[in-house]
């Protein structure tokens, strides 16, 4: 005698080869999704860290050798109240910049190069950005304050957008798994029909039953999702290896934000299988106990 | 036990399968269901097993007026009948052990509890040296005797058995109608459905024989009597 075992034959019937495969699919892109949604965030506070408490100044290319803009407008960051630095950006330094784009063959003296001055501000005092521009353009007309905000704020749309995307894909997948789920156990309902009447007719409360195809669920969604955690987080390291190595081209340009999470995230990730688990019993308990009402 | 009156029943819109079927059952008694196939056996044997509601009548079991019993309240009520079928509804995959043991577990009954009991009923039906084999392996006698120790393993009030020896060869079926024999002497109310009106006949019990839906009137006096 072994230990009491289901006592519906799930083995033979087609779901218990579907749910598995379901599962699996689900968590993976589920992971993708949620690593997604929580590299955005971070990239998102990186952003806005690195771009906060920073302006640049903008000038026109010099007019000549006599040319006073550049101490002008540094004359006016100076004295400006909240300016902790104000550093002139060299055309050495302009031309590495430009260099992805227009490559090396160009000098400084080919190009009008406009000056550019990194300001650095102090986080302690309130700087009033408005008067400050107002002197710049009195010292120097056509110069150009930039203080990151339309990038800020076109980068901070487009992170929102692509998170909102991303936790409607989730929605989704989640929408998706609870479907099948009730497919799959509607299927197991049909072809154990003889078994579970049986139950039925020995007095098993629908309960019962339900623990039967919620305990199966589980087993099975628990087997596909540790699978599909698996599978999507070899697809992140990977993804994050290849962004890492397009950060690295170009030295200061990343063309795509360097795919990093932390140990949190990983401990978010790992709860994955366990909700699809959770997901697959709940949907599976109710489907059941709503197909049994309908015995007598 | 079991009292029919005016009884009706229709499988959802189709045509009534039994019609105004009076009877009654008492406690203890042991009767025979016969009719032609189509009569309607296995129709009253579900009503009676609580695997079906009347379309209309008067249904009541173990003093229980059923239109007045909540359907939570059925699955206690099931517990106290025990179901045989002529096709045995043994669970292939369970051992002859664990199909006994499943109205045990369904009830509840703690492991510990049920395994003496489980071991005493396939004794009984013969099968000791069986407890580990699977249905597929066994004959069809020795599965219709673990289709009996399951039915009986919870010590129900009433036995409904469909044509259980309908494919059982003729000494297995006399075994078998032995045991129903031991069982009803134990106190259990028995009612089995067969075709085979000889092997009724050959146990002097009363029959209550079925035709188009209706119960013969002899027969049903003979029941009720």
């Amino acid at each position: 005698m072994s230990a009491p075992g289901l006592a519906i034959p799930f083995g033979r019937d087609g779901s218990s080869r579907f749910l598995p495969a379901l599962t699996l699919l689900m968590v993976f892109l589920a992971g993708l999704a949620l690593a997604a949604v929580m590299d955005l965030e971070r990239a998102l506070a990186r952003w806005d860290e690195s771009l906060t408490g920073t302006l640049t100044v903008e000038l026109p290319a010099a007019t000549g050798p006599n040319d006073k803009s550049l101490d002008a407008a540094l004359a006016v960051l100076h004295a400006a109240p909240g300016v902790k630095s104000a550093t002139p950006i060299d055309s050495a330094t302009t031309m590495k910049l430009i260099e992805p784009w227009l490559g090396t063959s160009l000098s400084p003296a080919d190009l009008e190069l406009p000056r550019l001055i990194d300001v650095r501000l102090d986080p302690s005092r309130r700087t009033d950005l408005a008067a400050l521009r107002a002197k710049l353009t009195e010292a120097v007309p056509n110069a150009v304050l930039d203080d990151h905000q339309v990038w800020l704020d076109r980068l901070a749309h487009f992170a929102r957008s692509a998170e909102i995307t991303a936790i409607a894909i989730l929605v989704l997948i989640g929408g998706v798994a609870v479907v099948s789920v009730s497919f799959a156990t509607r299927t197991g309902l049909a072809v154990h029909r003889d078994t579970i009447e049986l139950l039925h007719l020995m007095g098993a409360r629908d309960s019962y039953v339900a623990c039967q195809f919620e305990r199966q669920a589980l087993r099975l969604a628990l087997i596909g999702g540790v699978i599909g955690l698996v599978l999507a987080a070899a697809a992140l390291l990977a993804l994050s290896q290849a962004t890492n190595a397009v950060a690295f081209l170009g030295d200061s340009v990343t063309l795509l934000p360097a795919l990093h999470l932390r140990g949190w995230n990983w401990a978010v990730l790992a709860i994955l299988p366990v909700v699809a688990g959770l997901v697959a019993m709940a949907t599976a308990r109710l489907t059941v106990l709503t197909t049994l009402r309908r015995l007598p | 036990m079991v009292r029919f009156e005016n009884v009706g029943m229709r499988y959802g819109t189709g045509p009534e399968v039994l019609r105004d079927i009076t009877l009654r059952l008492d406690a203890g008694s042991f009767h025979f269901l016969t009719g032609p196939s189509g009569a309607g056996k296995t129709s009253l044997l579900r009503l009676v097993a609580l695997a079906e509601r009347p379309s209309r009548g008067l249904v009541s079991l173990f003093g229980e007026d059923l239109s007045r019993v909540t359907r939570a309240a059925l699955a206690p009520l099931r517990r106290k009948i025990g179901i045989v079928f002529q096709d045995f509804r043994l669970i292939p995959h369970l051992s002859a052990f664990d199909n006994v043991a499943l109205p045990l577990r369904v009830a509840g009954v703690a492991e510990a509890k049920l395994r003496d009991n489980v071991r005493e009923m396939l004794e009984w039906v013969g099968l000791a040296d069986k407890l580990d084999a699977k249905p597929p392996t066994l004959s069809g006698g020795q599965q219709q005797r673990v289709a009996i120790a399951r039915a009986v393993v919870a010590r129900p009030k009433l036995l409904v058995a469909d044509e259980p020896t309908g494919n059982v060869d003729d000494a297995m079926a006399l075994r078998l109608m032995r045991l129903f024999e031991e069982l009803n002497k134990l106190g259990t109310t028995l009612i089995i459905a067969t075709h085979n009106a000889a092997l009724a006949r050959g146990f002097g019990r009363p029959v209550l024989h079925l035709e188009n839906g209706e119960l013969a009137a002899t027969a049903t006096a003979r029941a009720a009597s």
